[in-house]
């Protein structure tokens, strides 16, 4: 596909050279507006392949290319939301939202003149994931759904082309777990943006992507490729059909069969 | 916690201080230890009273060289701690020199620091900044280097550099840590100055207290003594205020609900 958004094309990663490849040969191409999972066993590469996505590490071997350039540094057109929400503890939710507008261009030059604007946009975007009333207070001061809400409008707020979330819900409970599924659903739609989503979980992957990939134990490569032909929108109650248990059960099986090996 | 033992919780270190003083000048009195041995809070007392104006001269004199000394500490402190805590390099090749450097007693260096500058307010300006630069040093040191290396890449994928990194996060990070090296800090730069107006002054509660002891006036020593604490823990209550003024975020508002 040359006309890919993200394309990988024959990539190795190594951190050094005593340790290995973290990841393999990996090839795979997203469509811009496709919403990809990546799902696999503990240690498998996962969060490497986000570094490679958004600039953070160049490629050993191979190319990445995105939004029709070849990747050489950091991107600017990322947002990231990590298992951890990683908020700064000294600023209030609003302050943590607009952080990423104080350092990507063309934010930044205006950043001090169009606060109120921006604030307004960070005000409005922390309300469309049911935050409202939130945004003087502090994040010690939220539970760990709505930390995790705020983490997800931190990395949109500069309207980026490509999300990448690294286990971002796989510390919070089964209850809010699935609400912020439905959020990231909503968001997804409204905005349009590109998802990378690394996840444990087969049903939130089998749920929120179009296209799910297993990934091998380390050093990583690309196992199975799955489109899942769900219709959209798709409510929860879809996750309680047999098609959608099916998809879960095939997805297993291939993690099943790596963990044997 | 209810409100009469919060209450109880704010005059605690007085009760404290009122039983020991008192205990102390029980033993003193009914095993009549002379005051040359041993002085009684009550002969202490007298000797304040009696050398209040002297006292209150070389308390002064104390009081500011050792917040000079104070000063150039928390410069050096902190910029020795953004040096180290910024950057992998300056920690492995400067960290072990100042290990080295903050083991040496200050004490010894005092005779070179009187070759150097002479007897008086110098050295003693500069025993108080060589020992207190170290603690603030480490602090700063560890706010910057223990940020979250996820957040860190959340800014770097968005072309913040390191500078940017440094000054949104690692700062503000670390002014917690700072302020708490503060507290540490003043305590250490009053011993610093102590110790060397003791060793080679004419002038301070060092030096007080040296010459009181030389003429077995035991009564002044302790008069100068307790000068230094009250002195001591003045500074630390303001720097104690301050911290909590600054880096409430860092208690999760605790003080300001308590």
């Amino acid at each position: 596909m040359p006309d890919a958004f993200v394309d990988v094309d024959h990539v190795d990663l190594a951190y050094d050279e005593a340790s290995g490849n973290a990841i393999e040969d990996i090839s795979l191409a997203m469509n811009e507006h496709e919403f990809i999972a990546l799902v696999g066993p503990s240690g498998c590469g996962k969060s490497t392949f986000m570094k490679l996505c958004s600039g953070l590490r160049p490629p050993s071997r191979g190319n990445v290319v995105v939004d029709g350039r070849e990747v050489a540094g950091p991107l600017k057109i990322v947002g990231m939301a990590f298992q951890n929400a990683t908020l700064l503890p000294w600023r209030t939710t609003l302050d943590n939202v607009l952080l990423p507008l104080e350092i990507v261009q063309p934010y930044r030059a205006s950043f001090k003149r169009d606060k109120e604007k921006y604030a307004l946009k960070a005000k409005e975007l922390l309300g469309s994931v049911g935050l409202q009333g939130y945004e003087q207070r502090f994040p010690w001061e939220l539970s760990g759904g709505m930390q995790q809400r705020v983490s997800i409008c931190r990395a949109l707020v500069h309207e980026p082309k490509l999300l990448l979330l690294d286990e971002p819900f796989a510390s919070l409970d089964a209850f809010t777990r699935e609400e912020l599924w439905c959020i990231l659903r909503d968001l997804w739609t409204l905005h349009r943006f590109t998802v990378v989503l690394v996840t444990h979980d087969l049903r939130e992957a089998t749920f929120l992507a179009d296209t799910v990939y297993v990934m091998s134990k380390r050093p990583g490569k690309i196992l199975a490729r799955r489109a899942i032909d769900l219709p959209r929108p798709r409510e929860l109650e879809v996750t309680y059909s047999d098609r959608f248990a099916q998809m879960v059960l095939e997805l297993r099986e291939h993690i099943g069969r790596i963990r044997r090996a | 916690m209810t409100k009469k033992s919060r209450s109880w919780e704010k005059w605690s270190p007085w009760i404290v201080l009122a039983a020991i003083t008192l205990l102390w000048e029980l033993i003193c009195r009914g095993f009549q230890v002379s005051d040359f041995i041993f002085p009684a809070p009550s002969a202490i007392f007298m000797s304040l009273k009696q050398y209040a104006g002297p006292i209150s001269g070389h308390a002064f004199q104390t009081l500011w060289t050792t917040m000079a000394g104070f000063v150039i500490g928390v410069a050096v402190g902190v910029l020795l701690g953004f040096l180290v805590g910024s950057s992998r390099l300056m920690y492995t090749s400067l960290y072990p020199l100042m290990i080295g450097f903050n083991s040496i007693p200050k004490a010894a260096l005092v005779p070179v620091l009187v070759v150097w500058f002479g007897i008086g307010t110098v050295p003693a300006i500069l025993t108080a900044f060589v020992i207190c630069f170290f603690p603030i040093t480490v602090n700063v040191a560890t706010g910057l280097a223990t940020i979250e290396p996820e957040l860190e890449d959340v800014l770097r994928a968005l072309g913040a550099s390191r500078m940017d990194v440094l000054l949104k996060v690692g700062l503000p990070r670390s002014l917690p840590y700072f302020f708490a090296s503060l507290k540490v800090a003043i305590t250490l730069a009053f011993i610093g100055s102590v110790v060397s107006e003791t060793i080679a002054a004419n002038e301070g509660i060092g030096y007080l207290m040296m010459s009181a002891g030389s003429q077995m006036r035991m009564p002044l020593v302790f008069a100068g003594l307790i000068v230094i604490s009250v002195m001591a823990i003045a500074m630390y209550e303001v720097f104690a205020v301050l911290e909590r003024r600054m880096t409430g975020w860092a208690t999760r508002g605790m003080d300001a609900r308590a």
